[in-house]
């Protein structure tokens, strides 16, 4: 006899059970141990059809490839440079085939193109293990960041920040007039034509990241940048 | 004499009352406060980190755990600064603990470090660090197959005591002291260490007794990492 | 090599703010809690600046004066950075980063002499109290500096002697006699980015500042201690400006401990 132990949206933590019964099976943070199904993480539960799993609420960046994510050069070597991004210990690669369309000659200023601390946007191409970490700037809405402030968010709580094809970030630079950048890795990039309405933009990011959880955030969050217009 | 009332007043199947909360390290990937009767540790998670070659496993992370009372935390003069003989075996103990219900396969090559501290200790010191610890790991996401909980348990005359205090600890007719972590939802122990003199009959009774002190101090964890959340 | 972070935050100081919308002389909220693990430690106290959050505790011992102080007794401060409340503290021997907060908090100490060493002394040659006072930051969201010396004054006011009966300390036992504290001293850390001197500074103004110092005043607002920290020089007009700060910081500072 398969039977749900909890509901929709409930806060549940790891061994926790979520369903009994081999009618359901474990997805996202799910795993089964004889007959139940458990979550491993802390989060909200979600089931659709016999699909059971757990939309993390807390957790560091695990590097995949397609991700766009935010980090800084560290070091330019012959063939490229080597990117430090948050939530990662090891560095990523961006070679000199995938920095430019430009064909860019061995041994020419690599500083032209990046230099030391410049902070870029770029997507991951590929990763092997956890030491090999591929990156391009190659395509569209990739590059270098200019002057901004920057502010990091759970990387858990990315794709609300981000909202259904970008919906929720769309309403924040809206409404605060502000140029935001987020990478998967939970850095965000904000500029603004005045400080008030960066500031803006970062406390609505940082209700969007007490808040996820509860129903009703993206009404919340259009009522707040409403009211401190 | 017959040790039968305990010096603080609690039966013998009764937790000291506890003070639970998560997320207190706001720049850790995830922690906890416990503190139970005068016993208070806190945990906290830092990483990934990247550790040397001969530490690695390519497979996935290494869980390094790391022990400390704080100078001013021990019973009597101040704690010399630094890692002791015996501060490096709970180290070593706390990370064997916690490790079975880890899965630890998104960090390959890397480390996940657990810090604990103590504020103040009155026995039961490595027991609450571990159940600080396993809170902090949950809240910092790592996937877990269940929460660990630790308990200290005491035994004198077929008697079982949980959750001892120092006094208890120091009891001149000798009480055999029992330090126990365990899944509860498994009923599994993860760590496991006696002083003292127990017949085998007094161990088994006692580890059934921790079971039951974890069940309840396990109660006050799940509390303390849902009401993070709590609207 | 230009710092885009360093280079938005001096346009945002331009225009009279910090990115947190804090104004330059603005401190962050400040708790103080007084005996937080009174049990094992003669007095403790827990600070919070903001979201940071330091812990001192003190440990009473008594020992032998310094030769060259025999009616003196002894202060040993030390402040350690724990990995547990910044990624980037490592575990091992003291960084001389933690050296550093060590000594700059025990001169704010020693240096207003808050601490009657006379009155410390049992028996002149002989015997004496020791002061130990042990200083942990449990999350770094910025100004240790301040939180340390807060915290580590805090648990000096929280200390009550253990018993002693002559010859051994009884640490079960606790009197109701304080430590021999004169007037309350105080720090206030100034840091400066540009042209901008300001107070209470978050990790990310702590990572891109010019130049910091650390400032110790008396009760009547003299200096009694400093320390200048950070890459870049001062000039002796930024030297004076930055110490009528900190002076106007410090009752602020002190308010918070009464």
């Amino acid at each position: 006899m398969s039977e749900i132990k909890v509901n929709e949206r409930d806060i549940i933590i790891p061994g926790e059970i979520i369903a009994t019964g081999l009618d359901y099976l474990p997805s996202g943070n799910v795993i089964r141990e004889g007959d139940n199904l458990i979550s491993t993480r802390v989060g909200l539960v979600n089931i659709t059809g016999r699909f059971v799993k757990v939309i993390p609420l807390t957790g560091s960046y695990i590097p995949k490839r397609g991700d766009l994510i935010i980090g800084k050069i560290a070091d330019i070597g012959l063939s490229g440079w080597r990117v430090d991004f948050s939530g990662w210990p090891y560095q990523a690669n961006l070679s000199l085939k995938e920095a430019s369309s430009d064909f860019i000659e061995r041994g020419a200023d690599l500083t032209k193109y990046f230099n030391y601390g410049d902070y870029i946007v770029a997507e991951i191409i590929n990763v092997l293990g956890s030491k090999i970490i591929d990156l391009t700037v190659k395509a569209p809405g990739l590059r270098k960041l200019g002057p901004g402030r920057f502010m990091q968010v759970t990387s858990a709580k990315v794709p609300r920040v981000i909202g259904k094809q970008g919906s929720m970030i769309s309403m924040i630079k809206e409404a605060t007039g502000c140029r935001i950048s987020v990478g998967q890795n939970g850095v965000v990039w904000i500029s603004g034509d005045s400080p008030e309405k960066e500031l803006l933009a970062v406390k609505a990011i940082e209700k969007i990241e007490a808040e996820s959880h509860i129903q009703g955030l993206t009404e919340r969050i259009k009522e707040f940048l409403e009211k401190n217009k | 004499m017959a040790y039968t009332k305990r010096f603080d007043g609690r039966k013998a199947d009764e937790i000291r009352p506890i003070e639970a909360k998560v997320g207190v390290v706001k720049r850790a990937l995830g922690s906890a406060s416990f503190k139970t009767g005068k016993t208070w540790a806190f945990a906290a998670v830092q990483g990934p980190k990247d550790i040397n070659r001969f530490q690695q496993d390519p497979e996935k992370g290494v869980l390094r755990c790391n022990y400390n009372m704080m100078a001013f935390s021990g019973s009597g003069e101040r704690v010399r600064p630094g890692p002791s003989r015996r501060s490096k075996e709970i180290s070593m103990v706390t990370g064997k603990a916690l490790l079975p219900v880890i899965d630890l396969g998104s960090f390959p090559g890397a480390a996940i470090d657990v810090y604990i501290e103590l504020v103040q200790t009155d026995a039961g010191t490595r027991c609450a660090g571990i159940t600080a610890a396993a809170m902090a790991l949950a809240d910092a996401g790592i996937p877990m197959n269940d929460l660990v909980t630790s308990v200290a348990v005491g035994v004198i005359d077929n008697k079982v005591f949980v959750d001892v205090n120092k006094e208890e600890e120091d009891y001149e007719d000798g009480m055999a002291d029992i330090a126990v972590a365990m899944s509860v939802r498994t009923k599994k122990i993860t760590l496991l260490q006696l002083d003292g003199f127990v017949s085998r009959e007094e161990l088994k009774k006692a580890l059934e007794s921790a079971y039951g002190a974890c069940e309840k101090i396990k109660e006050v964890q799940v509390k303390a990492l849902k009401d993070k959340y709590k609207v | 090599m230009i710092n885009v972070i360093k280079e938005h935050m001096e346009s945002i100081f331009e225009k009279g703010t910090r990115e947190d919308g804090r104004k330059f002389d603005a401190y962050r909220k400040i708790t103080v809690e007084y005996g937080i693990s009174p049990k094992s430690a003669e007095g403790s106290a827990k600070v919070t600046i903001g979201d940071t959050i330091v812990v001192a505790g003190i440990k009473l011992e008594v020992g032998t004066p310094f030769p060259d102080t025999p009616d003196e007794g002894a202060l040993m401060v030390n402040a350690e950075l724990l990995p547990l409340s910044n990624p980037k503290f490592e575990m091992g021997p003291p960084t001389i980063d933690s050296i550093e907060l060590s000594r700059v908090t025990d001169r704010v100490i020693r240096e207003s002499r808050f601490v009657d060493f006379n009155k410390l002394c049992i028996k002149k040659g002989e015997k004496c109290w020791m002061i130990m006072v042990d200083i942990y930051p449990l999350n770094d969201a910025g100004n240790l500096f301040d939180a340390a010396a807060l915290a580590a004054l805090a648990a000096l006011k929280d200390a009550k002697y253990p018993e002693f009966d002559g010859e051994k300390v009884d640490y079960s036992k606790r009197t109701n006699k304080s430590l021999p504290l004169g007037k309350l001293p105080m720090a206030c850390t100034i840091m400066k980015i540009g042209n901008t001197l300001f107070v209470d500074p978050t990790p990310v103004e702590e990572e891109v500042i010019d130049s910091r110092l650390t400032i110790g005043l008396l009760d009547d607002d003299r200096v009694c201690s400093m320390q200048k920290g950070g890459e870049e020089g001062l000039t002796i007009e930024e030297v004076d400006k930055m110490v009528e700060l900190a002076i106007k910081k410090a009752k602020e500072l002190r308010n918070a401990l009464k």
